[in-house]
């Protein structure tokens, strides 16, 4: 909490604090920087569900229906996101959770467009401060439901 | 006569007490040093389908290069083929896609694997790989025996730190020490397994818990080879390590030289080798990936120039160099270039290549030396202890109850802190930002390569005779449950059928099982 003053973890009308679901999709390994973000979500006063390595879409969606999420963080480290980002924003529509999505990770700059084009909710490159992390993953579940 | 710039001539080492050369190789493992060898300038390089990477060797050879470093794609180093469905958007990307014997015929095509040495970074399906390259070389009509090399094999850093495993631990390591047994038989010049701390300081930990938990892994195959009826001079010459060279230039410097020292005593007392070859530490390096920066790339360039000096003036074997745009993409060929050519600076101009062991005596270099070996001492202690009196049950134990994994979490997290608080610098993203970054020009790979490769795969699958493979495969099966059976000969005669890399990790897996991480932050 020492790290982040003044931010608040509690939503505007005081539901509670954010629910987040952090995961990595498919082969890719690196897993360093989405603990990280766990961490530092976690100091920022938010509930994480940390699914770690290897998930499916479905296995992400099943997740954030079991744990109400508010947010998914993907973390993609292996230059599949114009793949499987837009997937994980379809995999949630389908499911009807209207749940934003979160990419961090290793996305060259022309590839983030794209990314917002597919209905991602944000895009956070290396070296991102905790201050903007948090912030990205607030003003996510912000925008996509005002009242929380 | 070795001068300076200036003409001053040059002995090639100084100081007295202990000499390069000499147990426990503290200053390195030759008396003359790069005087005799300069140390390898082993660049990596796999892309595409196994014909682009061919050709890539080709003109690698032709350009004067010896040896050749071998990338494998994702769906390869998880021993997935390429149409499996998590392959999608990964075949070829990172690496080069192998997915039958057949690419391997085309990998190699037109080289003669007698007259190079070739490394191949893959840990999971190893054996396949290695059974594969076996089998190329004697449908060429070369000898196993004639072979030289490195397999990175390594699967103990995978759970934890790179985390590109395929099977539980205990098989993993009997795949291991199969290997070693292998080629100790049968493969005299080959390197059987390349202990790994590169990963390890990448997933995030420090310089002594990369240093420790990397010759922990060592001593942990040391002790299953030994278990498995091997004589420890007869296989420990082969044995070869792979550290990061970080940016905090002294601790660097101070790390490479413990390892040696570590290793040497460690192979001495603990585990009775006499070979002086059992005792020396050689190690590759690869400059830190991680410490790449997104933000004003061209920095880079400084960073590895910076990471190669502390590399060579700890004593490294060969080097990797990182290129400059890596933090965002592969990298571009202009960027690979500019790496190379920071290595033959340090080479050419620097002078460091003169003198061995050149911050030997340093009362800093000797005090840092001593730290890391006692924060390493500390932590051979804790993994002992849990494996009592074992480091392979030490280091299986650290595997299941998530220390290694919780160190270098903890390390990273520590870390990051550090940077966001502005207490520690990384110029250009931290400090001394600019608005106005410029990004570079980025390499990216289109999807053309996957189709190509499932269509080839799927062209293999149909030539093959399918009762050979089942047969091969039963085989494996068979032999993978009789834990005394070397598992190298079953998997040279599948390979040998055109079984595919899945089919055959997939007939290991329905053996010994598949590993899962227990996800913890």
């Amino acid at each position: 909490m020492s790290e982040t003053p003044g931010i608040s973890p509690l939503s505007a009308d005081d539901q509670g604090p954010l629910r987040v679901v952090l995961a990595k999709l498919g082969f890719d390994g690196h897993d360093r920087g989405l603990k990280v973000v766990a961490r530092t979500l976690r100091d920022a006063g938010m509930e994480v569900i940390y699914l770690g390595l290897r998930q499916t879409t479905d296995s992400i969606v099943a997740a954030c229906e079991q744990e109400d999420a508010d947010v998914i963080g993907l973390s993609m480290h292996n230059a599949g996101h114009l793949t499987l980002a837009p997937r994980m924003v379809q995999a949630v529509e389908e499911a009807g959770l209207g749940v934003p999505v979160v990419i961090g990770g290793i996305v060259p700059a022309e590839d983030v467009t794209v990314l917002i084009e597919a209905g991602v909710a944000a895009v956070l490159g290396p070296g991102a401060s905790t201050e903007e992390v948090v912030a990205a993953v607030r003003a996510a579940v912000a925008h996509q439901s005002p009242a929380r | 006569m070795v001068e300076t710039m200036s003409g001053i001539p040059l002995d090639p080492t100084y100081g007295d007490g202990l000499q390069p050369g000499e147990y426990p190789y503290t200053r390195g493992l030759y008396p003359t040093g790069y005087r005799s060898k300069l140390w390898t300038m082993r660049m990596f390089a796999g892309f595409g389908t196994a014909t682009d990477t061919n050709a890539r060797f080709h003109a690698l050879l032709r350009a004067g290069g010896t040896g050749l470093s071998t990338a494998f794609d994702m769906p390869t180093l998880m021993g997935r083929d390429s149409d499996h469905e998590w392959s999608v958007g990964e075949v070829g990307r990172a690496g080069v896609a192998v997915d039958t014997l057949a690419d391997m015929e085309d990998l190699f095509a037109g080289i003669k694997l007698d007259k190079v040495t070739t490394s191949m970074t893959i840990n999971g399906p190893a054996a396949i790989l290695m059974a594969m390259y076996v089998a190329v070389a004697e449908q060429g009509g070369v000898h196993r025996a004639d072979l030289g090399g490195t397999i990175q094999n390594d699967i103990l850093k995978e759970y934890q730190a790179q985390k590109e495993y395929i099977f539980p631990p205990r098989p993993s390591v009997r795949l291991v020490t199969d290997l070693i047994r292998f080629t100790t038989a049968e493969m005299p010049r080959w390197h059987p397994v390349s202990i790994s701390g590169y990963h390890i300081r990448e997933a995030g930990s420090t310089a002594a818990q990369e240093l420790a938990f990397t010759l922990a892994n060592g001593f942990a195959y040391v002790e299953a080879a030994i278990a498995a009826g091997l004589n420890v001079d007869d296989f420990a010459p082969r044995l070869s390590f792979f550290f990061n060279a970080h940016s905090d230039f002294f601790e660097e410097i101070g790390k490479f030289r413990a390892a040696r020292r570590i290793w040497a005593t460690w192979m001495k007392d603990r585990y009775g080798a006499t070979n002086a070859k059992s005792l020396m530490c050689r190690f590759h390096t690869q400059t830190a990936g991680v410490s790449l920066t997104a933000q004003q790339p061209e920095n880079n360039i400084a960073r590895v120039a910076l990471q190669a000096l502390s590399a060579v003036m700890g004593g490294t074997q060969s080097l990797h160099t990182d290129s400059f745009d890596e933090a965002l993409a592969l990298p571009t060929e202009k960027a690979a270039r500019i790496a190379l050519r920071t290595q033959q600076i340090v080479a050419h101009e620097t002078g460091t290549a003169s003198v061995v062991d050149p911050l030997g005596g340093s009362h800093f270099v000797e005090w840092m030396t001593d730290e890391m070996e006692r924060q390493a001492n500390e932590i051979f202690d804790h993994i002992d202890q849990i494996g009592r009196g074992s480091m392979l049950e030490g280091v299986y134990a650290g595997i299941d109850d998530g220390y290694f994994v919780g160190e270098i979490a903890d390390a990273a997290y520590r870390f990051e802190r550090e940077v966001n608080a502005g207490r520690r610098i990384i110029v250009g993203v931290n400090e001394f930002t600019e608005n106005d970054d410029d990004e570079a020009n980025l390499l990216s790979i289109g999807h053309a390569t996957e189709e190509m490769q499932i269509k080839r795969l799927d062209q293999i699958r149909g030539d093959r005779n399918d009762d050979a493979v089942r047969a091969s495969l039963t085989a494996l099966v068979e032999a993978a449950g009789q834990p005394d059976i070397n598992l190298m000969p079953s998997i040279i005669d599948a390979v040998q059928t055109y079984a595919t890399e899945g089919e055959i990790v997939a007939a290991l897996e329905s053996v010994f099982g598949t590993y899962v991480e227990t996800a913890m932050v």
